[in-house]
């Protein structure tokens, strides 16, 4: 039957095509791997702003899950880097933090400098929630710290603020072009969020070096990535142009979703 | 085997054959980048933590936090080479399309009533034995409808893995969890949400290679016809075989 051999051979066109497709799709989404401009990758990363405005929808201002004491079974594991070798952090670590200073500046109408005793002296907020690495794995700890929105009513951001930045101690690369030292950085509703804090304790004691002292971020609705470590400055921005290779964050320059709430 | 030629009959419309190629497409991407995520920390646990203190690891498919070769090899990863940041664009993008044209198919599948192709009736459950007995001697039916274990497969695949596939995956975001903490409580906790993502792969895996070894032995030509154009060929006697 004509009709039949016809289709047959369409059927056929079509499954070779298909394969070929497929393989060579492949052979396209290692070049993504390379290139983080590539156009195919740009429409791929639509997908992140979709989340997040999906996130922004449903999850809104909700809160994370909490935990009770008895479910803190183990240490907090530490990601990234954990003992900073930077000389000006050996050297704040060894005076005790006496001479750090945490900076708050950029789009502000009242730029701050913070010591340690006066991040603690701020109301304190204490949160017991699972820290979710982009690896795959979760571990659960307390926090305790002062939550960024205090910070930011203190500092007064200006309307042109839409990003806050986190600025860090630690160098996480030593590259061609120089140290590169870690940043992250988060949109103004996720910075207000009540469980968004600048931590300075850890199940119950000071914050240990391998998890971030002397203050790092806790962003409980987002990947570890986020929750930068070893923080020595605050500056809100209005976006990311300068600022690493523009993507707002360390590991978002990396390649990695700036949105990391997946 | 085979049994004599029937008519040519309309067997699958559009909206099904459209979501079928794109589900199959999309399956294809989210299995080798999933892949590619596993790599990054290849240990599945089970509760709301990863006990690194303590043991609730219930599969260990390589060492955990060891940089270079992952237990899954280079062929089976998108991209080919160790990159968990582009593996997660990827995946969430055609999560994205995989959910969406789920979402679409369930309601036009309640909507149509196209569900009652699919789900066993009591009688499918009756004529369970026999059905199993004709697979086993590979004596297969080309109805109009299809046969017992055929709507167990689809049915289990489209309102059991799909759905469970989306939620577990969907139970693994920090912000998703914030908005329905509900869902770790059924699921047992984030690491077991993480445990059940993997186990639905498998049982997709595992449905995979038996949907494929069904349509090589059950006339893979007339079948792919029917997913392309619609049209496929049912057994001459497929009337009687229907009533019986």
């Amino acid at each position: 039957m004509p009709a039949d051999i016809s289709r047959r051979r369409l059927i056929r066109a079509g499954g070779a095509g298909l394969g070929l497709m497929t393989l060579s799709g492949c052979k396209v989404l290692d070049a993504l791997s390379r290139d983080l401009d590539h156009p195919l990758r740009q429409v791929m990363e639509e997908a992140n702003r979709l989340t997040h405005a999906a996130a922004r929808s449903v999850t809104g201002d909700a809160l994370a899950p909490e935990f009770t004491r008895a479910d803190i079974r183990q240490g907090m594991k530490p990601n990234g880097v954990t003992d900073p070798a930077d000389a000006g952090y050996k050297a704040l670590a060894a005076g005790g933090w006496a001479d750090w200073r945490l900076t708050v500046g950029g789009l502000v109408d009242r730029p701050l400098s913070l010591s340690l005793a006066e991040v603690q002296a701020m109301p304190a907020r204490t949160q017991i929630t699972r820290h979710d690495c982009v690896e795959g794995w979760s571990c659960i700890a307390e926090w305790t710290g002062v939550p960024l929105s205090r910070v930011l009513d203190l500092c007064r951001p200006q309307p042109g603020a839409r990003y806050v930045l986190f600025r860090c101690m630690d160098t996480i690369e030593r590259s061609l072009s120089g140290l590169v030292q870690y940043h992250e950085s988060l949109d103004l509703a996720e910075a207000r969020h009540p469980q968004t804090i600048l931590a300075y304790g850890m199940n119950g004691a000071a914050l240990p070096v391998r998890n971030g002292a002397p203050l790092r971020l806790r962003v409980e609705r987002q990947l570890g990535y986020k929750m930068a470590k070893y923080l020595t400055g605050i500056e809100l921005v209005a976006g990311f142009d300068g600022i690493g290779r523009g993507r707002g964050s360390y590991w978002a320059d990396r390649g990695y979703d700036w949105y990391a709430g997946i | 085997m085979h049994r004599p030629a029937g008519p040519l009959v309309r067997r699958q419309t559009l909206a099904t054959r459209l979501t079928h190629w794109v589900w199959a497409v999309a399956l294809f991407f989210l299995l080798l980048t999933g892949l590619q995520i596993l790599n990054a920390h290849p240990v599945l646990y089970w509760g709301a933590e990863s006990g690194f203190d303590y043991d609730n690891a219930v599969l260990r498919l390589g060492a955990a936090g060891k940089e270079g070769a992952g237990p899954i090899p280079s062929w089976a990863t998108i991209p080919s080479t160790r990159d968990l940041a582009t593996g997660r664009v990827i995946h969430f993008f055609f999560a994205w399309v995989f959910g969406a044209v789920l979402v679409l198919w369930l309601a036009a599948a309640l909507w149509s009533g196209h569900w009652r192709d699919l789900v066993p009736t009591r009688a499918d459950l009756r004529a369970l034995s026999r059905d199993v007995a004709d697979h086993a001697r590979l004596r297969l039916h080309h109805g109009r409808a299809y046969g017992p274990l055929q709507k167990l497969a689809y049915a289990g695949v489209l309102f059991g893995l799909f759905p469970l596939m989306v939620l577990t995956g969907l139970a693994m975001s920090p912000s998703f969890n914030a908005a329905a903490p509900w869902v770790l409580d059924l699921l047992g906790g984030r690491q077991s949400a993480r445990t059940l993502h993997f186990a639905g792969m498998a049982g997709l895996v595992a449905f995979f290679v038996i949907h494929i070894a069904m349509i090589g032995l059950a006339g893979p030509l007339n079948l792919m016809r029917s997913m392309v154009t619609g049209w496929t060929r049912i057994d001459a006697d497929t009337e009687s075989d229907h009533a019986r």
